[in-house]
């Protein structure tokens, strides 16, 4: 009893040492008055164990007091001499526990943490009711191990425990989501937070304990590094400040803008990673250096002007012989020491970054239906109107002013659109006007794709008479010509929409429609425009047969002779006589040639695109503020006053470069780099150019719902922008003497390249059979059979919503 | 570097609990730390954990600064005893988890409906939704709604959103309605 004895008043001191209540500080006296009886028992069983199975076996002991004494239940908590703890008896009154309960429910082994606890020990809400859970539990539990005192925990009472725990679990993770105060959050987390500790340590006893304390270790260091990646992720974004700063002074809908250009330069510097790293760097470094071989070495003719700038910035000379551009890469099947698969990289990244876009769009379409939710519904116009209309990101005063006309115009207006049901008045004359603007807009794209036709004809009619003797406009005419379409074009759409009349939102959509066709029809004129320039060339210069190959071939043999002076050997038993590369003649190369024309597209694009902020909107702003002063008429109100950001205009842009990055990306590895330059450009120009020279739109009304509309066009354009790289690869045969692929019937020959030589035989045969018509026809139907009831269930689960939705009303 | 000093500022083991419990990141309560004490006179920054904020201080914030609901706001937020509407560390911490873009449109509505409900009578009722429309039409007096169109507005407001037609909005019928809107989650925030 004496050693009790010492625990006991051990056991006391912590608790005096522990800033507690009156309470609980009287608590263990009482306690140890009932303990007496019972601390032998206590004893032995406790000293074999560890600290953490002996709170398991002092609820097991409590339990099984519970069975004899009436329903009495000491306290969960252990302190660090739990022995003593254990010691006392639980033989109480069940008020008494359940006052100890609340008090010490859920504090843990460790003294710290009971300081802890302590300090809120005041809050009793949640941790009665959870207590009493607990305790519910546990009661009913007891009755089950009332024999020996070394039985383990049965499974029931295991469960039951996991089950809190659990409970507990869940609470923790939810309760952000609560809309409590502070004080009350952190009580509550502290008190879960400690029963969650305390008690998974004890469930692990039996079986596996070890391997479970160890699983719940683990748990928690998973949850720490996610919870520091997410921070790390967090920091990482590039451009918050300025993002929030464009939100506070427009709104979220201009910035929505700014959002989604950084989103495609994230995509884009993945792209650029891919090319760069796996495509151009190897060549660079392991590849044949340059002027080794015909291909990599500018041709004599060429050689004075290859250093210019301003046949460098046309992209050829020396920039058109080099790791930029697909005729560069030689094909050898291995390369340097690492013997990396040249040919293998080119095809794989070609064909993996349309994979990687594909895969990035889809998954963001798809969070974005998520977010969307119940989607078009006018049931709620007015309180909509009322309860969200105010935008809490706005920070400056100018705007909120703004948006305060905006709201007020807008309720004046839908009161007023209530009131008055429709007003018949001229429908036909409506009628009448919309029909004449769709034509009018019809007639503008053909006009457009006409006049593209006609620019690139011409612009092949200059090629053949020799590029020398034409001016700059000349040799830029095309670029040139597709860019100002691009800028004209919508503002002529926006003119003849005013004669249409439609609601702001509807007007929206018909204008983005219209700008979407004009661009795709722009960019699909120039590449079949383009197609037929290269098959002209062929034509005319070399057909694009073995006949090609076979001339040229035979010149070059004729040629080598000449180096021999006079015979042409049968074989090449002669020693093969050191040429210069420069002097070689070349075969034809028209993925290059289409490589260098997206290139200088996308950089006349971007020209244009800096030249049209500088000029429309920069030099407008400077002429409307400084010329106000002395102008007729009021310059910042009327004409032309400010110009606003035109969103839908921008982000069409930046689809369609995107766009043409990617069809471009296959023949010229270089555009993903330029393109994220372009970008990064841009979001300093264009933030700056907003901020400095725009002003917030007058009618301020939301377009949150584009926001899928601006992915599902990402997307067609997407897969509209592959379709002619995978043509090519799939139908055409590479050039003979250029690029990776050259001596190659079919690109894509890589892969049965590959494959016999890199992987064992029985691979090879197992494609083979994959590969084979009979397998992959039926498994195509059973995509199209699962989409298809994919897709079914889908719409019954909208229908079940709908439905629940009637229902709530 | 005041971001250094700050972190030192709170606990390591409070800043974990602050994560778990709101929908913010480490940095953005740092931040929020930092703003919060540089509102305070430079004597009381050191405890600026503990010490409570005026509302005309937090009002100079210039996220709050435009905001028709600012009073309101920081009446629904705040914890003070003596009903003055100052904030405390935590208030602001909770404002902020509020207003966040990762909090849930569930809790976003529960505190959009407290912040519309000016009498604290937990019901927006005809006064309430006078006064939340005078709010959103701002100050001028050209720009306020005649008294015929406020009827109006607020005649449809409540045939659309008050289901149990008892002349008034509960919680339910706010979170109703809220939720099914697709700009209430993106528009509710404030960003530090």
């Amino acid at each position: 009893d004496g050693s009790d004895d010492n625990e006991e008043g051990s056991a006391v001191e912590n608790e005096e040492t522990v800033k507690g209540t009156e309470r609980k500080r009287a608590t263990p006296r009482t306690r140890r008055g009932h303990a007496r009886g019972r601390d032998r028992h206590g004893d032995e069983e406790d000293e074999d164990d560890e600290d953490g199975t002996r709170r398991t076996g002092h609820r097991r002991h409590r339990n099984r007091r519970r069975g004899r004494a009436a329903g009495n239940e000491a306290s969960d908590s252990d302190m660090e001499p739990a022995k003593a703890r254990k010691n006392e008896a639980n033989q109480k009154s069940k008020e008494d526990d359940e006052e100890e309960e609340d008090e010490k429910g859920g504090k843990s082994g460790k003294g710290k943490n009971e300081k802890k606890g302590d300090k809120k020990a005041d809050k009793k809400g949640k941790k009665e009711k959870a207590n009493k859970k607990k305790k519910d539990k546990k009661k009913s539990g007891s009755g089950s191990d009332s024999e020996s005192e070394e039985e383990p925990i049965t499974e029931e009472e295991l469960a039951k425990l996991k089950e809190e725990v659990e409970e507990k679990k869940k609470l923790i993770a939810t309760l952000r989501n609560k809309p409590w105060k502070m004080k009350k959050k952190l009580s509550v987390l502290k008190e879960a937070q400690l029963f969650v500790e305390k008690f998974e340590g004890a469930l692990g006893k039996g079986k596996g304990k070890k391997f479970y304390a160890y699983k719940v270790m683990m748990t928690k260091k998973w949850m720490k590094f996610q919870r520091d990646f997410e921070n790390f992720k967090t920091a990482c974004i590039p451009w918050e400040m300025k993002i929030k700063e464009i939100e506070s002074h427009f709104g979220s809908s201009v910035a929505s803008y700014f959002i989604f250009l950084r989103w495609m330069y994230g995509i884009n510097m993945i792209l650029f990673g891919l090319t760069f790293g796996l495509v151009m760097v190897p060549e660079a470094l392991m590849g044949k250096p340059y002027g080794s071989l015909p291909r990599k070495t500018v041709p004599r003719a060429e050689e004075a002007t290859a250093m210019n700038f301003a046949t460098l910035w046309d992209f050829s000379g020396l920039a058109q012989y080099s790791v930029l551009f697909y005729g560069y890469y030689n094909n050898q099947r291995t390369i340097g020491w690492l013997k990396f698969r040249m040919p293998l990289s080119y095809f794989l990244v070609g064909v993996g970054s349309i994979g990687y876009s594909f895969m990035i769009v889809t998954r963001t379409m798809a969070k974005n239906a998520n977010d969307d939710g119940g989607g078009d519904d006018t049931s709620f116009n007015f309180s909509w109107k009322m309860f969200t209309s105010w935008d809490y990101l706005i920070g400056n005063p100018e705007t909120a002013d703004n948006k305060f006309a905006s709201i007020t115009t807008s309720f004046k207006e839908a009161i007023v659109e209530e009131q008055e049901s429709r007003k018949e008045e001229n429908i036909h004359l409506t009628r009448f006007l919309r029909v004449l603007a769709n034509f009018l807009a019809l007639c503008t794209l053909a006009g457009s794709g006409y006049l593209i036709f006609f620019v690139v004809r011409r612009s092949q009619q200059f090629a053949l008479e020799g590029l020398e003797n034409y001016g700059w406009w000349e040799r830029n005419e095309v670029n040139t010509v597709m860019s100002l379409l691009g800028m004209f074009c919508p503002t002529l759409f926006d003119v003849i929409s005013s004669l249409e009349n439609y609601h702001p939102r509807i007007a929206l959509r018909w204008q983005l429609g219209r700008i979407f066709a004009l661009f795709l029809g722009n960019l699909y004129t120039f590449i079949i425009a383009l197609m037929d320039e290269i098959n002209l060339k062929a034509r005319y210069l070399l057909p694009f047969t073995l006949e090609e190959e076979k001339i040229v071939k035979y010149n070059m043999t004729i040629w080598e002779a000449s180096l021999y002076n006079g015979t042409i050997p049968e074989n090449s038993t002669a020693p093969p006589i050191q040429v210069d590369p420069a002097d070689v003649p070349r075969g034809p190369c028209w993925e290059t040639m289409v490589g260098q024309e997206f290139v200088r597209l996308t950089v006349s694009d971007m020209m244009t695109t800096y030249i049209t902020i500088l000029i429309g909107d920069f030099l407008r702003a400077v002429f409307v503020r400084f010329f106000n002063y002395c102008w007729c008429w009021d310059l910042e109100y009327g004409f032309p006053s400010y110009s606003e950001f035109d969103i839908s205009g921008n982000v069409l842009g930046l689809i369609f470069n995107q766009g043409m990055i990617w069809m471009g990306s296959f023949y010229a590895p270089c555009l993903p780099a330029i393109n994220v330059f372009r970008l990064h450009t841009s979001m300093y120009l264009q933030c700056w150019a907003v901020m400095c020279c725009n002003v917030p739109q007058e009618r301020v009304f939301k377009a949150s719902r584009s926001n899928n509309f601006y992915m599902a066009m990402l997307l067609f354009i997407l897969f509209l922008s592959t379709l002619p790289a995978v043509y090519t690869i799939v139908s055409i045969p590479p050039s003979f003497d250029c690029g990776p692929f050259s001596g190659k019937t079919r690109m894509y020959e890589v892969i049965s390249e590959t494959l016999e030589h890199d992987f064992p035989s029985w691979f090879g045969k197992v494609f083979g059979y994959a590969s084979n018509p009979g397998l992959i026809l039926p498994f195509i139907l059973l995509m199209v059979l699962s989409l298809y009831y994919l897709n079914a269930t889908s719409k019954s689960y909208k229908e079940a919503n709908l439905e629940l939705k009637k229902k709530l009303q | 570097g005041a971001m250094g000093g700050s972190a030192s500022l709170i606990p390591q083991d409070l800043l974990s609990e602050y994560q778990e419990l709101t929908f913010l990141s480490k940095q953005e309560i740092l931040l929020a730390y930092k703003r919060f004490s540089e509102l305070l006179p430079k004597e009381e920054r050191e405890s600026a954990c503990s010490t409570r904020v005026p509302k005309s201080q937090i009002l100079t914030l210039p996220e709050l600064r435009a905001n028709p609901f600012q009073h309101r706001i920081c009446h629904v937020f705040s914890t003070s005893e003596t009903g003055d509407d100052s904030m405390s560390f935590e208030d602001f911490l909770d404002m902020l988890s509020v207003f966040s873009d990762s909090a849930t449109s569930d809790i976003k509505s529960h505190y959009a409906f407290r912040i519309f409900d000016f009498d604290d009578d937990g019901t927006l009722d005809r006064k309430d939704l006078e006064q939340l429309v005078n709010c959103l039409t701002g100050q001028g007096e050209e720009s306020r709604l005649s008294s015929a169109e406020m009827e109006q507005l607020i005649q449809n407001i409540l045939e659309e959103s008050d289901i149990d037609k008892d002349g008034t909005i509960n919680i339910s019928e706010f979170q109703h309605v809220v939720s099914r809107s697709p700009d209430f989650a993106s528009s509710f925030k404030i960003v530090l």
